[in-house]
């Protein structure tokens, strides 16, 4: 007996091990299993996922679902109109979306037409990349009043954005107030005082256009909480301003005591800034320059140590009258330092509000975890807790901040970190998985039909041709039935 | 948009990317323009003309090249084929930090002076240091023969969080 269970699981233990040893040799040479790979979210985190992925391994196929009918999220909607060569991303996007093991849907609406949980079954391995479509509120009274916008909103505005088509901003006062010192709160800036006979040869919409050629904004004062040490944007779009044609800067040199003794210790990138800010501020610029100010009759301005508390209305309550704002005294110092409220307020007449204080991912399914008070997917290197199968990257992987390179380098690792589960096993890959094949039989019988890569050709050849006739590199269809109706035509 | 210098990668490498160039790039002014064939047996003969540049990629390895002079030292990675993650995703317009190539000393001081612009968006670069450059401003001349160029990390250390901020 003794001996007989001796031999039986000698021989069974040979047999398990040869075909463990098969079934490794299997999966390195060739996958009987094509890992099958869904990314939601067409924007710069989606594709560089996928590209790392199909890159690093010859067997697996992603496939790309997006909301909208055209792809590149934020590349398209959100960078500024007269920053094209940002734009040049697009290039390897599109490599990757026309790369054999690669595949775009777009019109699929993640969490209403299809659930994640479905892509779970379909899918080996699902990557959440659907970014941050919500904005942080300032959470003050007077926000809802007609005249105060999010950036998110008045970017999607200018950009083509669809669902910000209507949003009809009122150009006709005088003073603008931005809420928030970001690269954001900067185009946005920057698009609000340029001459329009620049804006006219960029890709920003006709709409957009000719409210811009009728408005009436001569100032726009961007306001932080803190300090000029803590602003958040970059040199490159400070240059731009400060270079702006038409415009001369307003700062107040008293916001700047103390910053010419701090600057010496300061890193590179934030001495430069800090720099060039103060420069603007105090120094009295060469004889052409001065000139030069002195013909411009728009400004804009840098304010610091200024919160927003109140939103006042004019007498009937119809629409923005003035912003009030609570002055701050700053604790610390560095990227550390804190504003805090002094009991002093300040009341800045305007007529248009736009708060650009942070963009915000929102949950798209109830069974995705999400943390809410960050507002991001809770993951661990682009693994979403306690949800094996499922990834994320990019805005919704680390919150909304950064540029298109950092998302790059965030969106690589996720990849990073799918392929080592791959390869240890961590991930369950023994599964045949059907992957579009059944998703795109789930949309058939519910009614939805994707927009395939070719199809969004068609509507990027159209565009291309519009912008054509008006000496526009592009002239974008405004809206997904319009954008729906050329791709299927 | 109607004149794009496209670079092809070789099918056999499952490559992902190609490249779509605007002509003003900044090398230009040496008077090469136009067409580049990327496929062997192609190649103008110029080999007196053409300048060694030795690029150490991200795991330390030593990748020997020969570009001409005028090409920027993105157009040698681009038509070189090297395989660095991710590198000149703005396509040489000044538009981002992923060309971001490290220096020794001496070879920096021979690089010439950095223009605003560029300064500008190296700021932003990771590993920032006293010899960094943008590839895309590189232009090669014969000086610059046997030049070594560092591709440096473009992320914190490998496999640790990080958060997104700029």
């Amino acid at each position: 007996m003794h001996g007989f269970k001796n031999i039986f699981s000698g021989v069974t233990l040979w047999t398990w091990r040869r075909s463990r040893w098969i079934n490794r040799r299997g999966e390195a040479a060739f996958s009987s299993c094509r890992p099958k790979v869904c990314v939601v979210g067409s924007g710069p985190a989606g594709f560089y996922t996928a590209q790392h992925l199909i890159k690093a391994r010859q067997d697996v196929e992603v496939d790309i679902y997006e909301r909208l009918p055209v792809p590149f999220g934020l590349v398209r909607f959100g960078v500024a109109p007269d920053h094209p060569e940002v734009k040049n991303v697009i290039n390897t996007f599109t490599q990757t979306a026309k790369h054999a093991r690669c595949s775009f849907y777009g019109n699929v609406n993640i969490g209403k037409d299809v659930s994640v949980e479905e892509l779970q079954q379909a899918y080996h391995a699902v990557i959440l990349s659907y970014g941050a479509e919500g904005n942080r509120r300032m959470g003050i009274p007077g926000e809802d009043l007609a005249g105060v916008y999010s950036a998110k909103d008045f970017v999607g505005w200018y950009n083509g954005l669809p669902s910000c088509r209507e949003l009809s901003p009122d150009l006709s006062c005088e003073t603008a107030v931005i809420l928030g010192q970001g690269n954001v709160a900067l185009d946005i800036a920057r698009i609000l005082l340029s001459p329009t006979d620049i804006l006219k040869t960029t890709e920003i919409t006709q709409p957009a256009l000719e409210a811009l050629m009728e408005s009436k904004v001569r100032r726009v004062l961007i306001v932080g909480r803190r300090g000029p040490m803590q602003v958040a944007c970059t040199i490159k779009e400070l240059r731009e301003m400060v270079k702006l044609p038409g415009t001369r800067p307003e700062m107040l040199p008293a916001d700047f005591v103390g910053v010419p003794e701090a600057i010496p210790d300061l890193p590179r990138p934030r001495k430069r800034l800090t720099e060039l800010m103060l420069k603007t501020a105090v120094e009295l610029p060469a004889e052409e320059e001065r000139e030069r100010r002195s013909k411009s009759c728009r400004s804009w301005g840098l304010r610091f140590f200024r919160s927003p508390v109140l939103v006042l209305p004019n007498p009937d309550g119809t629409r923005t009258a003035a912003v009030r704002l609570a002055v701050n005294k700053l604790e610390g110092s560095g990227e550390a330092a804190r504003a805090v409220l002094t009991d002093e307020v300040e009341d800045v007449t305007c007529g248009l509000v736009i708060s650009s204080i942070g963009y915000k991912s929102l949950p798209i399914d109830p069974s995705v975890p999400f943390d809410s008070g960050k507002a991001i997917v809770p993951n661990q290197m682009g693994r979403v807790q306690q949800a094996p199968g499922l990834y994320c990257s990019g805005w919704l992987k680390t919150g909304p901040t950064g540029v298109i390179a950092t998302t790059m380098n965030n969106s690589f690792d996720t990849a990073r970190s799918l392929m080592e589960d791959m390869d240890s096993g961590d991930l369950d890959m023994s599964a045949e998985k059907s992957g579009a094949l059944s998703i795109r039989t789930l949309l058939e019988k519910r009614g939805v039909k994707p927009v395939t890569f070719s199809d969004w050709e068609k509507i990027d050849n159209m565009e291309v041709k519009k912008g054509e006739s008006i000496g526009k590199p592009r002239e974008k269809l405004l809206t997904v039935e319009n954008m729906l109706q050329v791709a299927w035509a | 948009m109607a004149s794009l210098l496209t670079a092809f990668r070789r099918i056999a490498h499952a490559g992902v990317r190609e490249y779509a160039r605007r002509e003003a790039a900044s090398c230009a002014a040496s008077g090469l323009t136009g067409r580049r064939s990327f496929v062997t047996g192609t190649q103008p003969l110029r080999s007196d003309n053409k300048v060694t540049v030795h690029f150490i990629n991200r795991d330390g390895e030593k990748i020997t090249v020969e570009g001409s002079p005028g090409d920027s030292l993105l157009d040698v990675v681009i038509n070189e084929d090297l395989d660095f993650d991710g590198f000149g995703a703005c396509e040489g317009t000044l538009a981002c930090s992923t060309c971001h190539l490290i220096f020794d000393e001496d070879v920096y001081k021979k690089l010439g002076p950095v223009t605003d612009e560029e300064m500008d968006m190296l700021d932003l670069a990771y590993g920032l240091t006293e010899t960094s450059r943008l590839g895309c401003q590189i232009c090669l001349s014969r000086s610059l023969q046997g030049m070594v160029a560092r591709v440096p990390e473009s992320v914190a250390d490998i496999r640790q969080s990080q958060d997104g901020s700029s």
